[in-house]
């Protein structure tokens, strides 16, 4: 073998890459330097005031916000509109996508409802939603309510029907009882895809409000961000938007907090 | 309790999977059914404990069940079926949890019983899923352990298991086995499993299936050992009458 010493080298290296492992770090850089960049470019003028304020003002703004009031008052309306339609729909969407993956005759009945009502963009109903429940909170709620509704029902029997059937065998083979075997084990095992749902939902809960508020309402992080708009205080406006991904951020932890608890048996 | 089969036939959709089967089980018996993939032996287990309904013959359970029986016909499924996101104990108490009569101190009780003798007193509060597959086959055999069965119906429950595995749980249901003196249906296709486990080893064609032969084995079952010539003799003879039967199954287009 000595003869092929020419010929001897370490077999090249080929794998690597490809991994999902975070970089925190590059994130908060990434995001430092944009706000940066932006900030310099506000005062040395490359950027108008009037198209797009400098951080420093937007923060100002907020600041406002926070110490007038006004931000609690805006927010709590906002809140108030996204926990009850959205606990009312959650509630309502499970129960029904639940009968819905247990009895075939409700799946029959319900099913191609369901499937009908679930694309129209619910938004297109705020108007006949304000003829209904009248400009006050009923309207907005009821929306909300609505456009959550259906995707949980969607998520919901579509989890009950992913239940691995053999559990179910199993049930039936110690002479569990239906009721037992939906709440011991179809329920427990259609959670992951509830929750999942739960996600979208509270997306498209934060979208119907604003939405809402922008186009029907006197209180609202929706409703200021309008305001702002219609007086060109693009700084306010901008801090209404921080305040609004501030809120899907914190939605989205929470449900995930909820799923790391609920689901612990994942891990 | 026994268990008395005749005639049994089933279809699904026009399609015989299983005619005319007609058997005794007796009481402390270990009966194996073997037979190549897709001979119908799992539906049948799953008719002889109530899970699906004959379209032809009946089963009988002849006599009462012991006294104490929770659930006098028990599974044991090849996939374990527990519950993910129930402990180990959980699992268990799943089986327990739906007789009013028990209350939670003997529940308990139960459960440290069947946990200690199936060798899972320490993992007690593990998630399935930390446990091996010869851990989760055990957690299921404490489970059908708990509602103290008459019958124990094993469908191919060491076949997802690796090879050393099976070789130790093969030895605790042996152990079990001579101990409790329980009476099962073990559904399995490997032939060594069939010769160390069955007093009786009934042979299914292919589809539909039928009984083609029962043999006997009179070895007791504790005495058994791999080497044992008799019964290298007899799995020999069972590979022989199954050999063309598994080739033509292997050969045959899934329906459906």
């Amino acid at each position: 073998m000595a003869d092929d010493d020419a010929q001897t080298r370490p077999v090249p290296y080929r794998g690597g890459g490809f991994s999902a492992r975070p970089m925190r770090s590059v994130g908060v850089l990434t995001f430092a330097a944009l706000v940066a960049v932006w900030e310099l470019g506000s005062r040395y003028g490359y950027i108008s005031n009037l198209v797009l304020p400098a951080p420093s003002e937007v923060i100002e703004a907020f600041r406002d916000l926070w110490v007038s009031g006004t931000l609690w008052e805006h927010l709590g309306a906002s809140l108030y509109r996204l926990v009850t339609g959205w606990s009312l729909g959650t509630i309502a969407g499970i129960a029904v996508g639940f009968a819905i993956g247990l009895f075939r005759p409700v799946r029959a009945s319900a099913g191609p409802l369901v499937a009908a009502i679930f694309p129209i963009p619910k938004i297109a109903l705020l108007p006949l939603f304000i003829i209904w429940f009248g400009i006050g909170e009923a309207s907005k709620v009821g929306l909300i309510l609505f456009g959550t509704f259906f995707p949980t029902v969607i998520a919901t029997y579509g989890g009950v029907d992913n239940v691995d059937r053999t559990l179910v065998r199993m049930g039936q083979s110690f002479g569990l009882s239906r009721w037992e075997i939906a709440r011991k084990i179809l329920f427990p095992g259609a959670l992951p895809a509830i929750l999942s749902g739960m996600r979208i939902t509270a997306a498209i809960a934060i979208i119907l409000i604003v939405a809402a508020e922008l186009i029907a309402a006197q209180r609202g992080i929706g409703a200021y961000i309008q305001m702002a708009g219609s007086l060109f205080a693009t700084d306010q406006l901008i801090a209404g938007v921080l305040v609004l991904s501030a809120l899907g951020l914190t939605v989205s932890a929470l449900i995930g907090a909820l799923e790391l608890w609920l689901l612990r048996w994942r891990a | 309790m026994q268990l008395k089969l005749s005639g049994v036939g089933k279809s699904y959709g026009g399609l015989p999977v299983l005619s005319d089967i007609s058997l005794d089980i007796a009481s402390g018996e270990i009966l194996c059914l073997v037979g190549p993939s897709g001979c119908g032996k799992s539906t049948l287990l799953r008719m002889i404990g109530g899970l699906e309904l004959p379209d032809e013959g009946e089963i009988l359970q002849v006599g009462a069940p012991p006294e104490g029986s929770l659930n006098p016909l028990t599974f044991i499924f090849q996939d374990f079926a527990l519950l993910p996101w129930r402990s180990v104990a959980g699992n268990v108490s799943l089986a327990l949890e739906s007789h009013r009569a028990i209350s939670r101190a003997e529940r308990a009780a139960i459960i440290a019983d069947v946990l200690s003798r199936t060798k899972l007193g320490d993992f007690a509060n593990a998630w399935p899923k930390q446990l091996s597959g010869g851990m989760k086959q055990r957690v299921a055999i404490a489970r059908a352990l708990a509602v103290r069965p008459a019958v124990f119906l094993m469908d191919e429950p060491l076949s997802a298991l690796d090879a050393q595995t099976r070789d130790i749980l093969m030895d605790d249901l042996i152990e079990l086995w001579s101990r409790e003196r329980f009476t099962a249906v073990y559904v399995t296709h490997n032939l060594q499993e069939a010769v160390r486990l069955g007093h009786r080893i009934a042979i299914l064609s292919r589809r539909p299936g039928k009984i083609r032969r029962i043999i006997g084995i009179d070895t007791p079952i504790g005495a058994r050992t791999h080497q044992d010539p008799e019964l290298l003799a007899i799995q020999e003879e069972l590979w022989g009458l199954m050999r063309e039967e598994a080739e033509a199954a292997d050969k045959e287009l899934t329906h459906g």
